[in-house]
């Protein structure tokens, strides 16, 4: 199966990548698209390889086959658990980040990513003193300070409570649809069915399907009672 | 680099537990160490229970009295001495550990002395449940009355060789409150010349025998004077260093306090500002082309070094008015600090490279900084040749031993070899390269 994305230009494309790890493999020929401003959901099993992919989409790991286009642009990521200083405030995090990415304009882009986090009231909080969920738009807002034009973020609401996921998707969703592509991987199946224009299934480190969350359903004849049993009875019928 | 640094020295700067303990634990050693060796050892109480009377505190050699009570502050002066009137008074004391010890001095011990027919003996109580206060009273015991019985023999000695010059050379001698002349062997010689030419030949050779004979016991016993003084003290030491400096105990010690101050400071810092990277997230996302693996190494190599250097410094100042130590050499103590820091830090950030996390981290720092240290301070000959091999092997692989030669050179002048300075930056070279490997391997 290969993603062959649904709308062009694409900002990043992945062909062919395979990953082992000892004797395992933990991506195994996969390929992914993602086009300006869309919202693309990985879901699968535990193990299927999803955080490999979004790992090597990262630059974070090296594939062993395949290769990365992004056509020179830097990738946004955003780790499953927050990357940030505790003990240093959500503004002094930003700036330092900033420093690192080696931005001209940085406390221009550290008001701005204050603004679109909504933390501006907490600038000088620590972030050891921050929520889940706040940390969480940190986490993110540093993924975005270079500016990306694909942000890839990796079970972005784990460990979040309904109401601070909720806050935290509409900051998501906000930035995609200023033409940020969003990849992003999660187990929870309803925030694939809810915000993703297009999911792909990873199973036993294979890319199993690649649509809408619609397709999904259809692939298994539809009618069922909601995404997360079509979901199920996709996998079953594949033998997972 | 520079924003790494300063957002470390931010995080350790909102770390008042580690800042305070940075700056108080330098200050608590330097005045530790300064105390214990500005100031001696205070002296150890001992019962003293004395059943000599006071009348019989004299041994007399014919005219000759000694005082034998006045050997005894020989025993007094190294103790706080605790008079006591009983010996079941004297062993109430040791075993409530009101003295560390009680020495009796039986009744008897003159009239041993005098008549010399059994050896005089004073008895030690001492209360053995703590082994190392135990060997410290004997040891205590045994040198002061090994002092006391050098300093009766000298004395005993000094009225035998009076005798032997009184023999040998002739004088008074008095006795029961009477004076005598004695001849001497020179004079009765003299004479016995004098009046052998007056003699028959037959008397002239028996005298002449006399003569030979007062010669000759005059001749050795005028030798047996210094075999004698000799045996008052049989055995001189005379010491010669063969290898190493002449650097005292006391400033050694001071090197020593620096460099195990060094050595955790450094350790502790390095290894656990990179292990708190990985703790925090955020090595992934530096090492993601913000920041070089190495850079970021290099980073926490120069605060670990900074720091540490600073704190030690602070450590001698504070020793300093202590003990004398040279301020004029105080570019040769940054200089030897400095290597000797940045070869901790690049062992740091090996360890640190290891571990996952700040606790991992200080662990294995501390686990590993005890038995280096400890290792580095055995002595060649206190354990066998091959082990001493060993152990100089594992030494030559920590910065530890090669620290201590670079701080001796600094504080106390002691020769530097070039290979110590060769040895550490050997150090800082190795570790740093097994830090980065740890880092892609465990990264």
């Amino acid at each position: 199966m290969i993603d062959e994305g649904r709308s062009r230009p694409t900002v990043l494309e992945a062909h062919g990548l395979v990953k082992w790890f000892g004797p395992r493999a933990a991506l195994d020929g996969v390929s992914i698209a993602a086009a300006p401003g869309e919202r693309v959901a990985v879901i699968g099993p535990n193990g299927a390889g999803k955080t490999t992919l979004l790992s090597i989409l990262a630059g974070i790991q090296r594939p062993d086959a395949g290769n990365v286009e992004t056509g020179g642009q830097r990738v946004g990521w955003v780790p499953q658990q927050a990357a940030l200083y505790g003990k240093l405030t959500v503004a002094e995090n930003l700036r330092l980040f900033a420093r690192l990415e080696g931005r001209d304009d940085v406390e221009q882009v550290v008001e701005r990513m204050l603004d679109q986090a909504a933390l501006g009231d907490r600038r000088d909080d620590p972030v050891a003193e921050l929520s889940g969920g706040n940390r969480q738009r940190v986490n993110i807002a540093i993924g975005l300070l270079a500016e990306p034009r694909v942000l890839l973020l990796d079970e972005p609401s784990a460990s979040l409570d309904p109401r601070q996921r909720e806050r935290l998707w509409e900051f998501i969703l906000a930035l995609a649809e200023r033409g940020t592509a969003v990849v992003y991987a999660t187990h929870d199946l309803s925030e694939a069915d809810r915000h993703a224009n297009r999911v792909l299934v990873l199973a036993d480190a294979e890319l199993v399907f690649a649509g809408t969350p619609a397709e999904l359903e259809q692939a298994v004849g539809g009618g069922l009672r909601d995404f997360e049993t079509s979901f199920v009875s996709f996998l079953g019928q594949l033998g997972h | 680099m520079r924003w790494l640094l300063l957002k470390d020295l931010t995080i350790l700067r909102r770390s008042p537990l580690l800042v305070g303990l940075l700056v108080i634990y330098p200050i608590a050693i330097s005045c530790l160490i300064g105390f214990a060796l500005s100031r001696g050892p205070d002296k150890p109480a001992v019962a003293i229970l004395n059943e000599v009377p006071a009348s019989s505190n004299e041994i007399a050699l014919g005219s000759e009295r000694i005082d034998v009570s006045q050997y005894s502050t020989e025993l007094y002066d190294a103790v706080d001495p605790v008079p006591v009137e009983s010996r079941a008074e004297a062993e109430e004391k040791v075993r409530s550990g009101a003295v560390l010890a009680a020495l009796i001095i039986p009744a008897d011990i003159t009239s041993k002395l005098q008549t010399g027919l059994s050896p005089a003996t004073v008895e030690v109580l001492y209360n053995a449940e703590d082994p190392v206060k135990a060997a410290f009273v004997q040891d205590t015991i045994k040198a002061q009355v090994q002092d006391a019985n050098l300093a009766l023999t000298q004395a005993l000695t000094g009225v035998a060789l009076d005798y032997l010059d009184l023999i040998v050379s002739g004088g008074e001698f008095d006795l029961i409150g009477q004076t005598f002349d004695v001849l001497g062997l020179e004079r009765s010689q003299e004479i016995l010349e004098a009046i052998s030419p007056r003699l028959s030949a037959a008397d002239s050779a028996e005298v002449g025998e006399v003569i030979e004979f007062a010669g000759v016991a005059g001749d050795n016993l005028a030798l047996a004077d210094n075999a004698l003084s000799s045996l008052s003290a049989p055995i001189r030491v005379e010491t010669t260093v063969v290898e190493g400096g002449r650097t005292p105990l006391s400033s050694f010690a001071v090197a020593i306090a620096i460099a195990v101050s060094l050595m955790f400071v450094t350790l502790l810092l390095a290894s656990g500002t990179l292990a708190l990277e990985r703790e925090e997230n955020a090595y992934a996302r530096l090492t993601r082309g913000l920041v070089a693996p190495s850079a970021l190494l290099t980073e926490k190599v120069v605060l670990a070094a900074v720091c540490s250097l600073a704190v030690t410094l602070l450590m001698l100042v504070g020793l300093a008015l202590f003990v004398g130590l040279e301020f004029g050499r105080a570019p040769m103590w940054i200089a030897a600090l400095a290597l000797a820091a940045a070869a901790f830090a690049a062992m740091g950030v090996a360890l640190g490279a290891l571990t996952r996390d700040v606790r991992a981290a200080s662990l294995l720092a501390f686990m590993i900084a005890l038995p280096i240290a400890f290792l580095a301070l055995v002595p060649s000959g206190a354990v066998s040749p091959g082990l001493f091999g060993a152990i100089t092997a594992v030494n030559a692989l920590f910065p530890f031993g090669p620290t201590l030669d670079a701080l001796d050179w600094a504080l106390n002048g002691a020769p530097l070899a070039l290979l110590t300075v060769a040895h550490l930056a050997a150090l800082v070279a190795a570790y740093s390269v097994v830090g980065r490997v740890a880092l892609r391997r465990f990264g």
